[in-house]
């Protein structure tokens, strides 16, 4: 399976990565290779299956509702790229 | 052509949990931003989500409260998207195991019939930060908090069974009804306890296709959305009757300036791409558990509905309006058995003290007068020491902390004069001191009569000082008029 | 002192031979001497190593201290390290220095184990040559210009060159075991939810365990008795009782069945690979194992499914790292838009990002149901195989990697060439089984594994043969020639 360039396009506006017009191909071609790849997938015959996305079969653990977390805002903006009065600062959103 | 509007609601409520739903950060409101965002909250690298107990018993709750299907094995999944105030770049929610299944609501409507509202799903979810745009922030940036972050919510999908803003409102607030009386929500809408989404399409009547529709977000009062809703059918029909076409857009409304605006810019190639989030198990509900709580449940509003007319001999609407809320039914019940007079207490619960606390924004919890204080008045009233007028002092001078009704009735002598031979010599005083009035009575027509008693009785009141038992000064005054004629 | 194993170290401290104080200076005095020559250590902790070193000198002074106590570890640059740079070997994290300690960082500490400093690796643990590190690739001792393998190529690499006796490490699809085959060290990937994943910066979820390396088996056993823990702060963590590791490694491999997957020894193996794999295989037979050959069928599947399902995972991991709470904020963002894929695309590497791209893609309408869907289905069969497998024998053996330590660059071109690197590898991750890397020859001069996978929970098992094959082989102790 082959990747069009628009498509790549797409993908990098979702995750918010902005590919320049020099490496587009070059990811175009990698893309498309490593699809083709997991294209064997496809020869699996799986019906009957489920999709399993954990190896195996356990549920999940509740916890009490008891606060345990304290105040560490100091420490956690202190490796913040940009804090104002206790905000995280970003350029502004447009509503 | 006549139009039939489609509606069919999301609303987000906040889960009354001390923790938030993957963290132990308090979830508190108000707190000074961010200091109640922890290193999961913040997504730290390498952090990971717990799962929180009472979030899960809640949404349980809720699905047994609407009669719903409980999902006994539930999955979380991740929703992808980028926003300052998501801080690990996906919500975590559920999608294709949501744990609340297919349900049904019954609202009232205000010609006094009933109305089943389907609803399609209800799946736990994290709430996201929030961010804020104005004050004292460095030019062009926004400030992001992230105490709301984590936040457990409940999302309950009805179907689009709405047909009017009434119905859709009568449908909001009946949910809110019922998460406050199981407790799971604090109800509080100007905090953000309860969030509606309006999904909103109109078609020709008759038509059995749905129309396209527009979502509304984020309403946060019936008001609002009353008015979101009855402009955005407008909007539509204007559209389609101009020849136009509606188009699938999140919308926002802005309750303050009445203005509502298309958020299309913001939703170009969304694609969420939900996957199970693997860093959480499926979550697995026993028998044991469902039955316990459903043991546990407090008291549904439709139920308690029907017993405020079996036992009370309320109304069907004075049962619904109080039943409606959990602190005014536990609010009247107080009064209702401390006074023997139900329909009385019920009026002054719906009434004068409904009135004073929305005016002095309380609510029932905080009220200056208790139940029992107020019983105690509405016994008088029932057994006739004061009248309704008087009543209303006493209420205001209980209001201000002056005493127990009794007390005050006592320290003003607002006592009623019921005693036939002193009402009937006022009665004769007045009408002799007032001779033109009594012509002029005895002239009238028989239909205008009934008018010119009012100054009887005003005349009368104001001699006894406001004392004398209406009702009596009532009877007696008909009775010596009519000697007369 | 460099040349003794843990289990010598440890007698050596307990003993009062020599002091952590003492073995600390030795080992960060190394790693001033040569880790300029392998580049296998982003961050050295030398004042912070010393400290710990003297408390750690008081309790064994006081008797009756835990095994790991002063003794001298690295962590992979993964694991967050309270008041230390965690980089994950990307400029993202450059300058991320944790308010918090992973959990296993969390269990030496607790210990007594003394932290040297932090490893490099594979940029977010995404590759398996160590060539993608922001902090540029790691050189493996036994020929420079080869790779050390990869992710953990840094903590691999560390201990070939005696810079550490032991390191953590973690496996995706193969980056302990992998790494310890190319640097002729002993790695062990234990059972999914065995390690918590607490502090351990997120690669794929559901297919990341930490797990311990060294230079022999019983060291291995020594770190994992520390490692492993149940942690209620991982909902994947399991609670289970953790063996005491180092009781069983005595156990006599007789009448141990051991199956030869013929899917394991096909084209792409490296003949000498296979002449030392089998050779080893025949020296556990000589002391009484039985090899039966058995067949994992759709092994051939595992490699796709898992660059479907560890790059969408990925996809949805990464996304925390966008520049407004941690980490790497590019300059003079124009708007919120240009912040987010700036930040990113300065931020992370080329494969990272392509992996980001795939992973998408995977998730993508439309495609899911033919990618994530499709994958989690052969999850389930490649799962089945093993479990069929299990059925019959005790272990399964067969090469680590296809052939020894390639050239840096070799596979620059062609990502799939560098995924099959890991082809034999990533079914017991997406199966979620424990496995095991040890020395098994030298093949052109460089060393070369052998795997022993074994069932859930059987790491004490892998741990007893792989010991036993270390009594009567020589290969861990071999070293590499710069070193010696």
């Amino acid at each position: 399976m082959t990747i069009e360039r628009k498509e790549i396009e797409k993908l990098a506006t979702l995750s918010r990565l902005a590919i320049d017009e020099k490496t587009i191909a070059d990811v175009t071609g990698r893309l498309s290779s490593v699809l083709a790849l997991v294209d064997q997938l496809q020869n699996a015959n799986t019906d009957s299956l489920q999709e399993i996305s954990r190896p195996f079969h356990t549920s999940q653990r509740l916890r009490d509702d008891e606060v345990s977390e304290t105040d560490q805002r100091d420490a956690f903006q202190a490796i913040a790229p940009e804090t104002h009065n206790g905000l995280f600062t970003v350029p502004k959103m447009i509503e | 052509m006549s139009w039939e509007t489609v509606i069919g609601l999301e609303v987000h409520v906040q889960l009354a949990t001390k923790t938030k739903i993957f963290s132990a950060a308090s979830t508190a409101f108000g707190a000074t931003p961010n200091s109640q965002a922890c290193a999961i909250d913040l997504a730290m690298p390498g952090t990971l989500p717990v799962l929180n107990k009472q979030a899960v018993n809640y949404a349980i709750m809720f699905g047994l409260a609407i009669d719903a299907d409980i999902c006994q094995e539930s999955v979380f999944e991740r929703k992808n998207y980028f926003y300052p105030d998501l801080p690990k770049g996906y919500q975590t929610t559920q999608l294709e195991k949501p744990i609340v299944g297919r349900g049904s609501v019954t609202i009232q409507l205000a010609d006094g019939s009933e109305k089943a509202i389907g609803i399609h799903h209800a799946h736990l979810e994290e709430d996201a930060g929030k961010s804020t745009h104005e004050g004292n922030l460095p030019h062009g940036m926004s400030g992001v908090d992230l105490n709301r972050a984590g936040t457990p919510l409940i999302e309950i999908v009805s179907e689009p069974d709405m047909r009017s803003a009434e119905e859709a409102i009568a449908f909001a607030k009946k949910l809110h009804s019922i998460v406050t009386s199981i407790n799971i929500c604090d109800g509080e809408m100007s905090q953000g306890s309860m969030r509606f989404d309006v999904n909103v399409s109109v078609r020709p009547t008759g038509s059995s296709v749905l129309g396209t529709r527009t979502e509304t977000k984020n309403l946060n009062s019936f008001k609002f959305m009353e008015e979101a809703i009855e402009r955005e059918v407008e909007r539509q029909i204007d559209l389609i009757e101009d020849g136009g076409i509606v188009a699938q857009e999140t919308r926002l409304y802005n309750g303050d300036t009445k203005v509502a605006k298309s958020m299309r810019s913001k939703e170009e190639a969304n694609d969420y791409r939900y996957f199970p989030c693997p860093d959480l198990l499926p979550v697995l509900i026993s028998d044991a558990t469902i039955e316990e709580l459903r043991q546990a449940l407090p008291e549904l509003p439709d139920a308690r509905q029907k017993r405020f007319v079996s036992q009370y001999g309320l109304s069907n609407y004075d049962s619904n309006h109080i039943a409606s809320d959990s602190n005014m039914s536990a609010f009247f019940e107080v009064v209702a058995k401390g006074s023997s007079n139900a329909k009385l207490a019920a009026n002054w619960v719906m009434g004068e003290l409904s009135g004073a606390l929305n005016n002095a924004d309380l609510n029932f919890s905080g009220s200056p007068v208790s139940p029992q204080q107020l019983a105690g008045m509405v016994a008088r009233i029932e057994d006739n020491s004061i009248s309704g007028k008087m009543a209303k002092l006493v209420f205001e001078a209980m209001w201000k902390g002056e005493g127990t009704a009794d007390e005050i009735i006592q320290a003003k002598g607002l006592k009623q004069v019921s005693d036939s031979g002193a009402l009937e010599k006022i009665v004769a005083e007045v009408l002799d001191a007032n001779l033109a009035m009594v012509e002029d009575f005895i002239n009238s027509d028989e239909s205008k009569r009934k008018k010119k008693l009012g100054g009887f009785m005003g005349q009368i009141m104001k001699a006894s000082k406001g004392q004398a038992n209406p009702q009596q000064v009532n009877q007696i005054l008909l009775q010596k008029l009519n000697e007369l004629l | 002192m460099h040349n003794y194993t843990i289990a010598e170290l440890i007698k050596g401290l307990q003993n009062n031979e020599f002091s952590s104080v003492e073995l600390t200076q030795h080992f960060l005095d190394r790693i001033s001497q040569l880790n300029d020559d392998y580049n296998a250590i982003i961050t050295v902790t030398g004042e912070q190593a010393l400290n710990a070193a003297t408390l750690a000198d008081q309790r064994l002074s006081l008797g009756d201290a835990p095994a790991m106590c002063g003794v001298p570890i690295l962590h992979k640059d993964i694991f967050c390290t309270d008041g230390v740079r965690t980089s994950c070997g990307s400029k993202m994290l450059d300058n991320f220095i944790p308010p918090y300690n992973a959990t296993v960082v969390e269990n030496f500490a607790r210990d007594g184990a003394v932290m040297l400093g932090k490893t490099n690796m594979d940029e977010f643990a995404m590759g398996s040559s160590n060539e993608t590190s922001f902090y540029g690739p790691v050189k493996n001792p036994w020929a420079t210009d080869s790779v050390p393998g990869g992710s953990s190529g840094g903590s691999a690499a560390a201990i070939a060159a005696r810079l550490a006796p032991g390191a953590t490490a973690t496996d995706t699809g193969g980056s302990i075991r992998q790494p310890a085959a190319l640097c002729g060290i002993s790695g062990l990937k234990p059972t999914y939810g065995r390690v918590s994943r607490w502090g351990m910066i997120a690669f794929a979820s559901s297919l990341d365990q930490a797990g311990p390396m060294a230079r022999t088996a019983e060291d291995c056993a020594i770190l994992l008795n520390c490692m492993a823990s149940f942690d209620e702060k991982d909902s994947t963590s399991v609670d289970k009782n953790v063996p005491d590791y180092t009781a069983s490694l005595g156990n006599s491999v007789k009448g141990l069945k051991i199956g030869i997957p013929k899917e394991y020894f096909s084209e792409g193996l490296h003949p000498g690979t296979e002449v030392a794999v089998r050779k080893a295989l025949a020296d556990l037979e000589a002391q009484g194992a039985e090899l039966v050959e058995i067949s994992l069928p759709n092994s051939e599947l595992s490699v796709p499914a898992y660059y479907v399902i560890a790059p969408a995972e990925a996809s949805a991991n990464l996304s925390r790292f966008d520049g407004v709470k941690y980490g790497y904020r590019c300059e003079n963002p124009k708007d919120l838009q240009d912040m987010y894929c700036r930040s990113r695309t300065e931020g992370f590497g080329e494969e990272v990002q392509r992996r980001i791209l795939i992973g998408t893609y995977c998730l993508s309408a439309g495609y899911y149901d033919a990618y994530y869907g499709k994958a989690q289905q052969v999850r389930q069969l490649i799962q089945q195989d093993f479990s069929d497998a299990f059925k019959s024998v005790d272990l399964i053996m067969g090469p680590t990697c296809p052939s020894p330590a390639f050239k840096f660059g070799a596979k620059g071109d062609d990502p799939v060439a560098m995924y099959l690197e890991d082809i034999y590898t990533i079914a017991t991750n997406l199966a979620g089984l424990p496995g095991m890397s040890v020395p098994c020859g030298i093949v052109e001069d460089k060393p070369v594994g052998l795997q022993i996978i074994g069932n859930y929970f059987d790491e004490a098992r892998i741990l007893n043969v792989a010991h036993q094959f270390q009594q009567i082989t020589n290969w861990h102790q071999q070293t590499p020639e710069a070193i010696s």
